[in-house]
């Protein structure tokens, strides 16, 4: 039943999907990694993201890849705003309290975006949209050879910022020893919101690639997160190699899964990989060890 | 903070009355429902609150609850009543697989949480994947209405059974708070390693909490099939209930007893608040609901049964102002 | 769509119920004088999961409430108007079965809606419980109408008559044109509807000369269907035949197109995507020539067309969520007239005598067995010159099928 005809191209789809899930979780393993914050609220930031896409390009004409420049920064900003002012605020900096105030958000923004653009599903047919490009073994559609492109960039950059600039020692800093940055002077409340807008501001680039190939509505953002967070654990925390990698493996390992076990049981695969994972290096592929 | 035994008590005495004073289903319906929530939200705060290991995925103990109970009824004809009690027992049976599995491998604070939930979805994965469990097409109880079935013609009857189960919990709790499993619990929240010195054995202790916590979302799985009379993965094992079970002794005061009371009456409360108020357009009332939730936790971290306690200090420093 | 209009309705739910509830503590429910408005509970999830079906199914049913009320309301009840009550079902159980409790208390004659098969079962199970007369809008699973409740009536078929419809259908199609499928596959999203139907027609395409190659099962939702495509891709079936809901419908067409996959047919039965005005808008190539077994209104009926334009005015695509709603409301309005009477026990009565012709589906007139309308019907459609016609029954047809694909 399983021929290598469609062995190698589910593959090279596994590889495409998983670039997908390695963008949104680059931000999550930032978020997560640093402000040891389960954000709840990822999903539904995704989803705004992809209707502020979607909304450029119906309204204004621009290209999804071309609103990168706009996307990205617009993100950072209500990243940075939402931590700075509601979450730090509302949550007084307890975990367990940021967990349901990320929780409140999701459910604000959620059906702030149903109230507001209603629940019908929306999508975008750029002139590219039903492109592939020929492999030789299998067509991949051409945005999702885009996205991942975008996901190694991504990544690229990320690392760069983390460990060649001040902010990104800050954030180390911060990551590893909270009160000790503090005592050397780094603003945590600033840093804080800082990671947590860049981590926003990667939603936003992921969005831009994905709505191309996939649709948005209110409720899209719900299929990303669990698995997202499956990424960043199997990649370790804080680490983008880490998201990068670990996206990989879950996409090719849910693309064979489903090819074998059918889309539904297929899906276990990638849950065995999340708990093997835990109890045998719950540090990851290269989280640092705790 | 010990709550006594008879401000635990006396709220459940007063709600064993209710019915006698509400005609009205659709009260009747909010009661059940709240102490519903409640109940599901003790069993996570027995675990969570009380020992400090915060589950995302308490799905995995009531949907297995709830599957048992269905199954058990519908393919083997055992006695609904009978599969309550079983239902507690395979929700206990998987609360000990999941902590014996974790704990071995030392899995603590977020790690906890995220192993939880990836059991929580392998669950859901599974039920809706093989025909057994009906798979998506979910499972649906014939409507009987007869004592003897676990089904009632009117809904009191729910109402004394959920009011029961619910004072259990409750019981339990207060017991944990004023018995040296229960003191043993709390040093292991407190600090592991300490308690680990003193002599405690931590892995024991926390696999007893995840037990009894897994029991009693069992028992809250079997009764949502018994009022609801329909079971998919989805209900049983979604992200939903997960959230649900530790939304509520979060909002209500965690590591309280009567905690997971409050916290369930205030959120079913708030739902129906957000809807009357909000009128028909969709999704405003979930807006409300979730900035509601927001305001809540900003002005009363430590849970709404802190509020008495926040009114009488700020009451204090008032007086010690003026004097 | 008045927003204002909403929150009036809203509101006095609630302050009747509440009204309602605190007479009842101390008594129980006091028989109210005859009033000049007949209450309606509309029930809808127009939050959650199935949010847009929940709107569209609000649209439809509210549109005729405006109706009956703009033509004179029930002339048998001296000219009352219809009050509809909207709720919101918030695609769960627990909160619709609340609405329907709220309903009970606010003293409603009858309740129309659901839209989900599963939040269907509990609402018309516990409107059973107090006598409520219920019109089920859409709701496919058989399910429904077979567990005796005698006050469920359900005006649309349900997923054994579309199979039933379905695959006759296909056998006629195949054989005018000589018989050229001989293979199929089946994709479908893995709840009741889906699973249902996939059976059915497991079972039933090897009688009419369809070998079934496999039958492929997804979640909704799913966001890739390279997988399936490819395996689709390999197998080669003559008719690929989808059972599913709209974004993934729409996903697996565009995959296929991609992929340069193309069938001899695409034949789905109650497909999500197939008959959507929307789809054949946003994707006219991947839409073209896609055949369905579905819902759909009797495109020769002004009245069907009329509704049509009125619903494309106020920016909404016309789907079958509008129309069955509107008929379905119709049907109630028509059985209130005949009844007389705003008591629950005389309403069901009606419904269940109802032999009610006045609607624009393509169905006979109506006849309720054990809730199910056995006048109801299916009919092919086809996506053709960007707009979806109906190719069989010939009765309703407005133009004749393409099959196979052109290449």
């Amino acid at each position: 039943m399983l021929d290598f005809d469609i062995l190698l191209p589910a593959i090279l789809n596994g590889l495409s999907t998983g670039a997908v899930y390695a963008l949104v979780a680059l931000g999550l393993t930032l978020i997560y990694g640093v402000l040891h914050i389960v954000n709840f609220a990822h999903g539904s930031l995704l989803m705004l993201a992809l209707y502020g896409v979607y909304f450029l390009y119906t309204l204004l004409g621009v290209d999804p890849f071309a609103a990168l420049p706009v996307v990205v920064p617009a993100m950072f900003a209500l990243g940075y705003a939402l931590q700075r002012t509601v979450i730090a605020t509302a949550s007084h900096g307890r975990e367990e309290n940021i967990l349901l105030v990320t929780l409140g958000l999701s459910i604000i923004i959620d059906n702030l975006a149903l109230y507001l653009w209603s629940a019908d599903t929306r999508t975008i047919n750029p002139s590219y949209g039903f492109s592939t490009v020929d492999f030789g073994v299998a067509f991949i559609a051409v945005p999702k050879v885009v996205s991942f492109a975008g996901a190694l960039v991504a990544t690229g950059l990320l690392w760069l910022l983390i460990r060649r600039s001040d902010l990104g020692k800050a954030i180390r800093a911060l990551a590893r020893e909270r009160r000790g940055a503090e005592l050397v002077g780094v603003d945590v409340d600033h840093v804080y919101a800082m990671s947590f807008g860049i981590g926003i501001a990667c939603v936003g680039a992921a969005a831009c690639l994905l709505l191309p190939s996939y649709y948005v509505h209110p409720g899209v953002g719900e299929s990303f997160v669990v698995i997202a967070f499956t990424v960043v654990v199997l990649g370790g925390m804080g680490s983008f190699a880490g998201a990068l990698l670990g996206g990989f493996i879950i996409g090719v390992t849910e693309s064979l899964g489903g090819l074998l076990l059918g889309e539904n049981l297929g899906r276990i695969g990638v849950f065995a990989i999340f708990i093997a994972i835990l109890l045998l290096r719950p540090t990851g592929l290269f989280g640092q060890r705790a | 903070m010990k709550t006594p035994a008879i401000a635990a008590a006396a709220p459940l005495l007063a709600l064993a009355a209710l019915p006698l004073l509400l005609h009205s289903d659709f009260w009747l319906h909010f009661a059940i429902m709240t102490l519903y929530l409640a109940l599901l939200g003790q069993a996570w705060n027995l675990l969570g609150g009380y020992g400090g290991q915060r589950s995302f995925g308490h799905a995995a103990f009531f949907g297995t609850g709830a599957y048992a109970a269905a199954l058990l009824q519908l393919d083997f004809a055992i006695n609904p009543w009978a599969c309550m009690v079983l239902a507690g027992g395979f929700g206990a049976g998987a609360g000990a697989f999941l902590g014996a599995l974790s704990f071995r491998y030392g899995l603590r604070g977020s790690y906890f949480a995220l192993v939880t939930l990836a059991f929580a979805e392998v669950f859901r994965i599974v039920a809706d994947s093989v025909p057994f469990t009906g798979a998506g097409v979910g499972l649906q109880i014939a409507l009987k209405e007869s004592v003897a079935d676990f089904q009632f013609p009117e809904k009191s009857g729910f109402y004394a059974v959920i009011l029961a189960l619910t004072a259990i919990a409750t019981a339990l709790a207060w017991w944990i708070e004023n018995s040296r499993f229960g003191a043993a619990l709390v040093a292991v929240r407190e600090n592991e390693d300490a308690a680990r010195a003193l002599g405690i054995d931590v892995d024991r202790t926390k696999l007893w909490a995840i037990t009894l916590s897994g029991a009693l979302s069992g028992c809250a799985g079997s009764f949502y099939v018994q009022y609801f009379l329909y079971l998919d993965p989805r209900i049983a094992y979604g992200v939903e209930v997960s959230v649900t079970a530790l939304l509520v002794p979060l909002i209500g005061g965690v590591g309280t007893v009567l905690g997971p009371l409050v916290g369930a009456l205030a959120l079913r409360a708030l739902n129906e608040a957000s809807s009357a108020l909000t009128g028909g357009a969709p999704g405003l009332n979930l807006v409300l609901y979730g900035a509601l939730l927001i305001v809540i936790l900003a002005l009363l971290p430590d849970g709404l049964i802190s509020l008495g306690t926040r009114l009488r200090r700020a009451g204090r420093l008032r007086a010690l102002g003026r004097a | 769509m008045s927003r204002h209009n909403w929150s009036v309705t809203r509101r006095r739910v609630l302050g009747s119920a509440g009204a309602a509830a605190i007479a009842a503590i101390a008594a129980p429910a006091i028989l109210r004088a005859q009033a000049k408005t007949v209450k309606v509970g509309i029930i809808h999830p127009v939050t959650g999961g199935v949010s847009y079906s929940g709107t569209q199914s609000r649209a439809g049913a509210l549109m005729a409430v405006e109706d009956v009320n703009a033509r004179g309301g029930i002339k048998s009840l001296g000219g009352a108007t219809i009050e509809g009550l909207i709720s919101d079902a918030q695609s769960k159980v627990d909160v619709a079965v609340s609405e329907i409790e709220k309903y009970n208390e606010a003293g409603v004659s009858a309740i129309l809606g659901g839209y989900a098969s599963f939040i269907c079962m509990a609402t018309t199970q516990a409107a059973a419980k107090h006598g409520i007369p219920y019109v089920v809008d859409v709701g496919t699973d058989d399910r429904i109408v077979s567990g005796g409740l005698t006050n469920t009536f359900r005006f649309s078929p349900g997923y054994g008559v579309f199979v039933g419809t379905a695959v006759p259908a296909l056998r006629d199609i195949n054989a005018a044109a000589g018989n050229p499928a001989k293979t199929a596959i089946v994709v479908h999203e893995d709840s009741a509807f889906g699973t249902g139907t996939a059976g059915l027609l497991a079972k039933e395409l090897p009688g009419i000369g369809i070998e079934v190659l496999e039958v492929i099962k997804h979640p909704t939702p799913t966001l890739d269907f390279n997988n399936i495509v490819l395996t689709i891709k390999a197998k080669k079936p003559d008719i690929v035949i989808p059972a599913n809901y709209y974004n993934e419908y729409v996903l697996l067409a565009r995959t296929m197109l991609q992929q340069k996959v193309r069938p001899k047919a695409i034949y789905s039965v109650l497909g999500g995507g197939a008959s959507q005005y929307k789809f054949v808008k946003e994707f006219p190539e991947a839409a073209q020539y896609i055949m369905d077994c579905n819902h759909w209104y009797n495109p020769k009926n002004p009245a069907a067309l009329a509704l049509k334009k009125r619903t494309e005015e106020k920016g909404l695509f016309y789907t079958y969520e509008v129309f069955l709603n509107y008929t379905a409301a119709m049907l109630l309005a028509d059985a209130l007239e005949r009844a007389a009477s705003s008591e629950r026990a005389k309403i069901t009565e009606a419904l269940a005598a109802s032999t009610w012709a006045g609607h624009f589906m393509p169905y006979g007139p109506t006849k309720f067995e054990h809730g199910q309308n056995t006048g109801a019907r299916a009919v092919n459609l086809q996506v053709q010159d960007n707009d979806i016609k109906v190719i069989l029954p010939a009765e309703f047809a407005n133009a004749k099928p393409v099959f196979p694909m052109p290449a």
